[in-house]
């Protein structure tokens, strides 16, 4: 490094990759119950993890659950963005989830016709 | 491209490795691997997290959940339970030793809510030989900043500003110091970081040189650009070879991004570091001694006047530091002297690191701010005294300090109470002991400490502390004289003011401050022969009373044949014969032997 420029610009680059050791950014949470791994959570979760890796969003934290009691539902996936409430998708699909993190996670916009819940904290 | 999902923090410090960490981190790597998550978690050694008696430690992020005492067995379940389902494992998690409660997260544990975490900030919560984990948490911003933006003394001026004071024990006015050093005439200067770490029982400067040795290197090259040194030094104990080991890597790490050597950042100030290793001689801490050894000399102290910052390597004006002090300045210069100033009390400003040794529950570091309670310190953060016991007394700073007794738990923790209350802050090492302690047994157990590294330059050093050793041992094996805590006492005062050196000049302070708080235990062994605390060993007997039922266990477990009875009568012990080892007393299930 030549400059404190170059300094700033070196943070900035790894500014996100301490993230998952502080609080904050959207949260995608793969219900992994017993129920939803039958449901095939895992396949779930490697889509969202592939998918999050393609589109670079490093603030995104990709977490998992027990059972929340919906298992009829299952496979569940809860998307959090900060400040707005818990939206709660059922029967997802791999095939689902880059619609989901495109239009829920990046743009914000709620997928109805795959929502099944949602908690306001 | 993978996305790494969950961080493993393990705890590689010193004490966690030696509690089986290393197998702990194989074992993740193994169990990774067969579940097939080893592309999307990631495992990362860190320093110390300071919760040594919980080692090994183990924390799974984003949940943050903070697993202790972590077995290579447990791994298994770790992986299949919170990596692969998200549960957490109830059983690894900690528990409060006095509410059984068990608490998923690391900051909601007692030890760690009354902590004020700045100095330790990154220590445990990023991997120390990984430079961009430091420039991620905002490392080096200090630096860039203050030889960008700052004038030299426009640095001096802001650590004046912010109060800091010497953290090795002197707690002398940093900024004041590195006056001294930036006015003095010449134009070659040195920076030296005095990590010989000396006093039993303190850790607090290996664990930040383990966890986070940046931060010493930054604040080093700061004050190399306030005071006008290109060059510096760290002068470390060989017996820290991972502090050693760790500091190297950083050094290279930053040569390597252009933040140590010439021309740093373009702003044409040159600075490099180099790493002395100490042979491990405790007076080496003493800051003319150290000087004389990092120039291959023997370590001695010298007179002083001339100080280091008129005259001190090689004769040239030097700024000596302690680890924490440097670690201290990072943060005065990038969040600013106003903000650290409103840390602390009126005279002593910031927060402290403490090494909480001794018959306390929760072993480990300590960082809080200044003016806090002794109480809180060995109450709420040290979780107590083991075994429930009582308390008797604490030690603080080293063999340079002094025992304060219970009715002091409630001073305030600074500079000037310390020294007004015939303590010192020294570097912070803090032992704690029960009402099995001995007082007369602890001062003599510190006078042996500065008697044997006394460098044996002056007399009053020299001869002095042996003399007074002689006494104590006399008293601790029942042959104190009248006359004794006199001579004691005066010998105490011609040291303290006719040593040489900070070695001998403090060094009577542990009988001091003892005959000042329990001159009544002294006064029992001379006197009476009689230890109250049961400690001293030529002092006590053992005795068997009438609820003995003659069982026999003792007369088995006596190795001087000093005990006979019949079975199922009451035994008897041979004083003449008894070795006092105690191995009766700690045998016996009727709690039938006493020690008087």
């Amino acid at each position: 490094m030549k400059t404190i420029e170059d300094l700033k610009r070196l943070r900035e680059e790894l500014k996100t990759k301490n993230n998952l050791r502080h609080e904050g950014g959207t949260q995608i949470i793969v219900g992994m119950g017993t129920c939803g791994i039958a449901a095939g959570a895992r396949q779930v979760m490697t889509a969202v993890l592939e998918e999050v890796a393609k589109r670079k969003l490093e603030d995104v934290k990709v977490c998992q659950t027990g059972c929340i009691g919906m298992c009829e539902k299952e496979v569940l996936l809860d998307v959090v963005r900060p400040g707005e409430p818990r939206i709660t998708y059922g029967r997802v699909t791999p095939a689902d989830v880059p619609k989901i993190i495109a239009e829920h996670v990046v743009n914000g916009r709620i997928i109805a016709e795959l929502a099944v819940g949602k908690i306001t904290e | 491209m993978e996305h790494i999902r969950a961080h493993v923090l393990i705890c590689a410090g010193t004490g966690c490795v030696s509690s089986g960490s290393k197998k702990v981190e194989a074992a993740f790597q193994t169990e990774l691997v067969k579940k097939g998550l080893d592309k999307e978690v990631k495992i990362i050694e860190t320093g110390c997290h300071g919760f040594c008696e919980m080692g090994p430690l183990v924390i799974i992020y984003p949940e943050g959940t903070f697993y202790v005492r972590v077995q290579e067995a447990d791994v298994a379940d770790l992986v299949e339970t919170h990596l692969y389902k998200g549960r957490i494992v109830e059983r690894l998690l900690y528990k409060e030793p006095i509410s059984h409660e068990s608490i998923p997260s690391y900051n909601e544990i007692s030890f760690y809510k009354k902590q004020m975490r700045y100095v330790l900030a990154n220590c445990g919560h990023i991997n120390p030989e990984e430079i961009n984990e430091y420039i991620t948490e905002g490392g080096y911003e200090a630096l860039g900043k203050a030889i960008t933006q700052m004038k030299p003394d426009q640095v001096v001026e802001e650590v004046k500003k912010s109060g800091l004071r010497g953290r090795g024990g002197g707690g002398f006015p940093t900024g004041m110091k590195w006056g001294f050093t930036a006015g003095a005439a010449g134009t070659k200067k040195y920076v030296v970081c005095n990590a010989d770490e000396g006093d039993p029982g303190a850790f607090m400067d290996r664990s930040v040189l383990e966890g986070d040795p940046h931060r010493i290197i930054e604040g080093m090259a700061i004050c190399g650009y306030a005071i006008g040194a290109d060059e510096g030094y760290v002068y470390v104990r060989a017996e820290y070879p991972l502090a050693i080991k760790r500091l190297r890597v950083a050094i290279q790490q930053a040569e390597e991004l252009g933040l140590l050597g010439e021309n740093i950042l373009g702003s044409g100030f040159n600075f490099k570091l180099k790493i002395k290793e100490g042979a491990g001689a405790f007076v080496c801490g003493e800051e003319t001694a150290l000087l004389a050894s990092i120039e291959g000399k023997r370590g001695m102290p010298r007179p002083r006047p001339p100080f280091p910052a008129i005259s001190g390597l090689w004769g040239k004006p030097t700024n000596i530091n302690n680890v924490e002090t440097f670690a201290n300045v990072p943060q005065i210069i990038t969040k600013g002297a106003d903000w650290y100033a409103s840390i602390g009390t009126e005279r002593s400003k910031g927060t402290k690191v403490f090494a909480l040794t001794g018959r306390i529950n929760n072993t480990g570091l300590a960082e809080v701010p200044m003016g806090i309670t002794m109480r809180e310190i060995i109450y709420d953060i040290g979780g107590g005294i083991q075994g429930g016991k009582k308390f008797k007394a604490v030690q603080i700073g080293g063999p340079s300090g002094g025992c304060l007794p219970e009715n002091k738990l409630d001073l305030s923790v600074d500079y000037d109470s310390l020294i007004q209350a015939g303590a010192m802050m020294g570097s912070g090492g803090l032992v704690v002991m029960d009402e099995t302690t001995c007082m007369v047994d602890v001062a003599k157990f510190f006078l042996n400490f500065t008697q044997a590294e006394s460098c044996g330059k002056c007399t009053p050093c020299r001869e002095g502390t042996k003399r007074m050793l002689e006494i104590l041992t006399r008293i601790t094996e029942g042959e104190g004289r009248e006359g004794d805590i006199e001579l004691l006492e005066s010998m105490a005062k011609n040291i303290k003011t006719t040593a040489l050196c900070g070695l001998g000049q403090t060094a009577p302070n542990p009988v001091l401050s003892t005959l000042h708080y329990f001159r009544d235990e002294y006064e029992a062994h001379i006197k009476e022969k009689r230890c109250p605390a049961g400690a001293c060993n030529n002092l006590l007997q053992y005795a068997i009373i009438d609820s003995c039922k003659g069982c026999g266990l003792c007369k088995k477990v006596c190795p001087a044949e000093a005990i006979s009875g019949e079975k199922k009568e009451k035994h008897e012990i041979d004083l003449i014969k008894c070795i006092k080892c105690g191995a009766c007393f700690g045998k016996c299930p009727f709690k039938s032997i006493v020690k008087s």
